[in-house]
């Protein structure tokens, strides 16, 4: 066999391997958004009974809280980045990080200094490669956030807001993270988590129940137990939890759905190789013999005219 | 006779969702108990157990650790932390 057809069958060996590495991580990330979606969506519950008690209670009590009063003047602002771990996503971290970048440049526009915080290793890196400073990171839990992970990262942020603004305190909170929407369309997208801005509940159950949303028109008028600020004081803290973990629930779907994606655009370019390849390969062979056979042709040629002549 | 539609929930699922007679659950205050066409409560439910009374008499208990507990027109939601049947 020639050096040529040698050096393709090698790239077809090699693209082939590949291509079932691809077509492995579609099928894993396939089967991983079906059970994303399915956390995120067994998650609504609470977050819905969460935002509804939590609305009861803003609308109704003229409590003020110090998760809910607005800031005088804000001097920095928190940003809790909601990226992967790992990569192998098409476009995912890379839409994810310009939206980040935008909010950070818009904050600064505004005159307030940036705390970062990060989700994910994407995120941690992307900024200690850029010599910026990170408060704090989490990595490990995108792909299967848990309650206890939106717990932690919920009282890192809570702390920080609750600091004064001399000891590295924040008086504003977002969150960026990519809302998933359905598994070809996911949308990063920047929120402010505190100062809290109370929203609908089926706007942060992305696609779950809407049943909330008929019977939110009129609350009625509560008791509370033991008193409205016990109650404000210890519900606040649960929503911003509630909403840090759909946003990791959300993310980690997109996350997949986007690995999906790529993976099988992967898969199909990989195919489109070994198909060049194995025509190219093809063309290599019959060149080969078609020197070959000129060759011999050519021998027997000069040994019948040798033989003539004799 | 009216009915409570009761609702438990944890942070990452549904735990118990059904008709009920009386709910009791435990509150910072102290136990407190639910019947049919209870005046609406939010309250702050501590670390212990809710029984419920189905509307099948039977009785379910939930260990349900932080979270909140509203009633309102009947309907009765438990949004613990950490919910889980006993």
């Amino acid at each position: 066999m020639g050096a040529q057809q040698r050096v393709f069958k090698q790239k077809i060996r090699s693209t082939s391997s590949l291509r079932k590495i691809f077509k492995a991580m579609e099928l894993i990330a396939a089967s991983r958004i079906q059970k994303a979606i399915v956390r995120s969506q067994s998650a609504s519950p609470y977050a819905n009974a969460l935002t509804r008690a939590v609305s009861a209670v803003a609308s109704e009590s003229n409590v003020d809280h110090v998760l809910t009063t607005e800031p005088e003047s804000v001097t920095r602002a928190a940003v809790l980045v909601v990226g992967p771990d790992r990569g192998f996503a098409g476009a995912y971290s890379a839409n994810l990080l310009r939206e980040a970048e935008e909010l950070n440049r818009l904050l600064r526009s505004e005159g307030k200094d940036v705390a970062l915080f990060t989700v994910g290793g994407k995120a941690e890196n992307y900024y200690t490669f850029r010599d910026r400073e990170i408060e704090q990171s989490w990595t490990g839990i995108s792909e299967m956030p848990t309650p206890e992970n939106a717990r932690e990262i919920g009282e890192a942020l809570l702390q920080s807001f609750n600091a004064e603004s001399a000891e590295n305190g924040v008086d504003e909170i977002y969150i960026v993270f990519t809302k998933f929407v359905s598994s070809v369309k996911h949308d990063p997208e920047y929120r402010r988590l505190l100062p809290l801005e109370v929203v609908d509940a089926d706007e942060i159950a992305s696609g779950g129940a809407s049943e909330s949303a008929k019977d939110s028109a009129a609350f009625p008028l509560y008791e509370f137990e033991p008193s409205a600020e016990a109650v404000l004081d210890s519900l606040l803290p649960r929503y911003i939890d509630s909403r840090i973990l759909s946003a990791l629930l959300s993310a980690s779907a997109s996350e997949q759905a986007s690995r999906q994606a790529a993976m099988h655009t992967a898969t199909e370019n990989a195919d489109d190789l070994i198909k060049t390849y194995t025509r190219l390969a093809n063309t290599a062979r019959q060149a080969e013999i078609t020197q070959e056979l000129t060759e011999i042709v050519g021998g027997a040629d000069a040994l019948a005219a040798s033989s003539a002549g004799d | 006779m009216a009915v409570l539609d009761v609702n438990v929930v944890a942070a990452d699922r549904q735990v118990w969702v059904g008709e009920a007679k009386r709910v009791i659950a435990r509150t910072s205050d102290g136990e407190i108990g639910i019947l049919p066409g209870h005046e609406p409560v939010l309250g702050v439910v501590a670390d212990g157990e809710a029984r419920i009374l189905t509307s099948n008499e039977e009785t379910i208990r939930v260990q349900a650790d932080g979270g909140f507990l509203s009633v309102e027109n009947n309907r009765v939601i438990i949004a613990a932390d950490q919910a889980e049947l006993l």
